[in-house]
C-alpha cells in the first residue's frame, strides 16, 4: 500500500510551467515570496494576477491547487480572527468587548491575501516540479557555497536517496509492525506513554535495518566507482533554453514592477 | 589472458568481541586461494554461507584488500590506489539485494549512475544507457520507479547499471538469493547472454546448483578455502566429496548416482534431463 507513494505533490501535465528548468521555477518561487512581503496593499493585485497566470499556465485543476490551502484553513482563521477584533482604529461595529474597526477589516484581509498567496505561491513549484528535479536544482544553485566547504553535492546526492528509499522504508515499517503484532505487540494503546512505548519494537528492528542498507549500498555505490562529485558528469544535465531566459526576464520584470511601484506609490 | 588472477590470497576479519578493547581477534575468512579465471570465461563459485565466498567476490572489485597475498584484475594488482578505478570500472558487481544496489529513483538514472561517476560525457551517457537497457531488455521500463519492478527485473536493472560502465568481468555475489523462480532464470539467461555475445567473463557466486552447470569451471569452497575445481562434469561425479561437505548436487545428477549405485549402467555427472534421458534409452 505504501509502493505509490509520491513525495511532494507532483501533478504531471506537461505544460510549459512543467517544462521550465527547474533553478527558474526555484528563483521564481524565492521572488514571489519576496515580492509578497515587500507590498503593502494595491500592490497585492498585482502579485496575485501574476500568480494567476502562473496557475492559469500550469492547467493543474484548480481543486488540486485549493488542497494546499486546506491545511493552512485553521492558521488562515486563526490570523484573521486576531487581526479582525485586534486592531484599533475606527470602530465601525461594537457589541460589549468585541469591536470592528476599518483598519482591522483591510488588515486582515491583506493578511489573508498574503497567507493564501504564499502557500499558492510556494505549492505551484512543487505541483510543477519532481523532487529529484527540485535536488537537482538546489544542487546546481547553491553550488558556489561548496567553495566554502558546504558539501553541496553530498547534500543533494543524500536527498536523492533519501527520496529512493523512503517508499522502501514505510513498506518495511508496515511489514515489522505486522511481524510484531503477530507476536502479540499492541500499538494501539491507550495513553502518550503506552503509544510511545509501543513504538519501539518498530523503531528498533526498523534502525538496525536501516543501517544495514546502508552500508549496503555504500559499498554498491563504491563499486560502481562513485568518489564524491569531483569528476562526475551528467546523464541530464540542467540547461536553459529560450524558454528559461524568458521566463527569467519576465522574473526581472515583475521584480522591478513590484519595486518601483512600493518606492513611486507606496503600494 | 587472465582476467581475474589470485595468488594465495588471505583475509582477516577483526572481530570485536569486547567492547573496552580496541583490539579485535582477527577471523580467517579467505586462505590461500589462488585461482586464475581467463579472459570470457563463465566460472561459478559454489559454497555454504561462511564459506567465504563473499569475502572473495569483495576482493575482485577491490571492496576488500588481501591480508596476504595478491589479487590482479587484468594485471592490475588490487592494492594499487591509483588503479581503483580502472579496477572497479573493469570487474563489475552486482550485489544479492536489488534494493540496496540502486540508487536513482528512475531506471534509466540508475544506469547512467556508473558512467556519470567515471566522467563520460553526456552524449554518450545517453548512448551507453540506451544499449545496457536494450541489452537486458528494460527498455521498456526506462522511465519506471525501480520500486515498481519485480525482483528479476531490479536485478536486470543492477546489471545494466554495471553494463553500462562497459566492463570486461561481472563478478555476481548471489545474484538469485532474494528472487523466486521467475526472476531467477530470467537474471541467468541474462548474464549467459552476455557472456555468450559480448565475451564478457562472468564470476557468479551461489549456493543453487542448478544454477552452475551450465558454467565453463566450477569452484567449491569450503572454510575460506578452494577445495574442488574443475568442470561441472568433472566434479559432479564425485557425489560423496560434496556430501562430505554438505552440499546437495542437482537432484538430476544425484537420481544418475542413486541408480547407478544400484546397478544401472550409467555415465557419470549427469547433469540434465535430456542427458538423463538419452542415458537411459541407450540401456535398453
Amino acid at each position: 500500500m505504501f509502493r505509490d507513494i509520491t513525495i511532494g505533490q507532483y501533478y504531471p501535465t506537461n505544460s510549459i510551467i512543467h517544462r521550465l528548468d527547474p533553478r527558474v521555477k526555484f528563483l521564481g518561487m524565492l521572488a514571489f515570496v519576496v515580492s509578497i512581503f515587500v507590498v503593502s496593499n494595491y500592490g497585492y493585485i498585482v502579485c496575485a494576477a501574476w500568480l494567476f497566470t502562473i496557475i492559469a499556465l500550469t492547467r493543474i485543476p484548480l481543486n488540486i491547487m485549493f488542497k494546499g490551502l486546506k491545511m493552512i484553513l485553521f492558521i488562515l482563521v486563526i490570523t484573521v480572527v486576531l487581526n479582525l477584533f485586534m486592531t484599533d482604529g475606527t470602530i465601525i461595529w461594537q457589541w460589549k468587548v468585541f469591536k470592528i474597526t476599518r483598519e482591522g477589516l483591510t488588515m486582515a484581509f491583506l493578511m489573508a491575501m498574503r497567507l493564501i498567496m504564499l502557500v499558492l505561491g510556494i505549492s505551484q513549484m512543487s505541483l510543477t516540479t519532481t523532487p529529484n528535479q527540485l535536488t537537482a536544482a538546489m544542487e546546481s544553485l547553491f553550488k558556489p557555497l561548496s567553495r566554502l566547504h558546504v558539501p553541496v553535492h553530498s547534500i543533494a546526492m543524500m536527498m536523492s536517496i533519501a527520496l529512493r528509499f523512503i517508499p522502501i522504508l514505510s513498506e518495511e515499517t508496515e511489514k515489522i509492525r505486522k511481524a510484531q503484532m503477530a507476536r502479540g505487540a499492541d500499538f494501539e494503546g491507550k495513553g502518550i506513554m503506552n503509544r510511545i512505548r509501543a513504538m519501539i519494537p518498530l523503531l528498533v528492528p526498523l534502525f538496525i535495518t536501516a543501517f544495514r542498507r546502508a552500508t549496503d549500498l555504500a559499498m554498491a555505490m563504491e563499486a560502481r566507482c562513485y568518489h564524491g562529485g569531483e569528476g562526475r558528469t551528467q546523464m541530464k544535465p540542467l540547461k536553459y533554453v529560450n524558454r528559461d531566459y524568458i521566463a527569467l526576464a519576465l522574473l526581472v520584470l515583475y521584480l522591478a514592477v513590484i519595486i518601483l511601484l512600493k518606492v513611486l506609490l507606496h503600494w | 589472458m587472465s582476467m581475474v588472477r589470485t595468488d594465495a590470497l588471505s583475509h582477516d576479519y577483526l572481530i570485536y568481541e569486547d567492547e573496552e578493547s580496541d583490539q579485535g581477534t582477527p577471523v580467517r575468512a579467505l586462505s590461500e586461494v589462488t585461482i586464475d579465471i581467463r579472459e570470457g570465461e563463465f566460472v561459478s563459485i559454489l559454497g555454504h554461507n561462511g564459506s567465504g565466498k563473499s569475502t572473495l567476490a569483495k576482493h575482485l572489485n577491490a571492496l576488500l584488500l588481501p591480508t596476504e597475498g595478491t589479487v590482479w584484475i587484468e594485471g592490475m594488482d588490487t592494492k594499487d590506489d591509483d588503479k581503483l578505478w580502472d579496477i572497479r570500472q573493469r570487474a563489475g558487481m552486482i550485489f544479492q539485494n536489488p534494493d540496496n544496489q540502486i540508487i536513482a529513483s528512475v531506471v534509466e538514472e540508475d544506469v547512467a549512475f556508473g558512467p556519470e561517476n567515471m566522467g563520460v560525457p553526456t552524449q554518450e551517457i545517453w548512448d551507453r544507457v540506451n544499449s545496457a537497457l536494450e541489452r537486458t531488455g528494460m527498455t521498456a521500463y526506462r522511465e519506471h520507479s525501480p520500486n515498481r519492478l519485480s525482483g528479476g527485473q531490479k536485478q536486470r536493472v543492477a546489471i545494466a547499471g554495471v553494463l553500462a560502465m562497459q566492463p570486461k568481468c561481472i563478478i555476481m555475489d548471489e545474484p538469485t538469493a532474494m528472487l523466486d523462480p521467475v526472476g531467477r532464470k530470467e537474471v541467468l539467461a541474462a548474464v549467459h547472454q552476455l557472456n555468450r555475445e559480448l565475451g564478457i567473463t562472468v564470476i557468479l557466486i551461489t549456493h543453487y546448483m542448478e544454477e552452475v552447470i551450465d558454467s565453463d569451471r566450477l569452484f567449491v569452497m569450503n572454510k575460506g578455502r578452494v577445495v574442488m575445481s574443475g568442470t561441472p562434469k568433472e566434479l559432479f561425479a564425485r557425489v560423496e566429496e560434496f556430501e562430505e561437505l554438505g552440499l546437495a548436487v542437482p537432484q538430476i545428477t544425484m537420481l544418475g548416482y542413486e541408480l547407478k549405485k544400484a546397478g544401472l549402467d550409467l555415465p557419470d555427472a549427469i547433469l540434465t534431463r535430456e542427458e538423463m534421458t538419452e542415458a537411459l534409452c541407450r540401456l535398453r
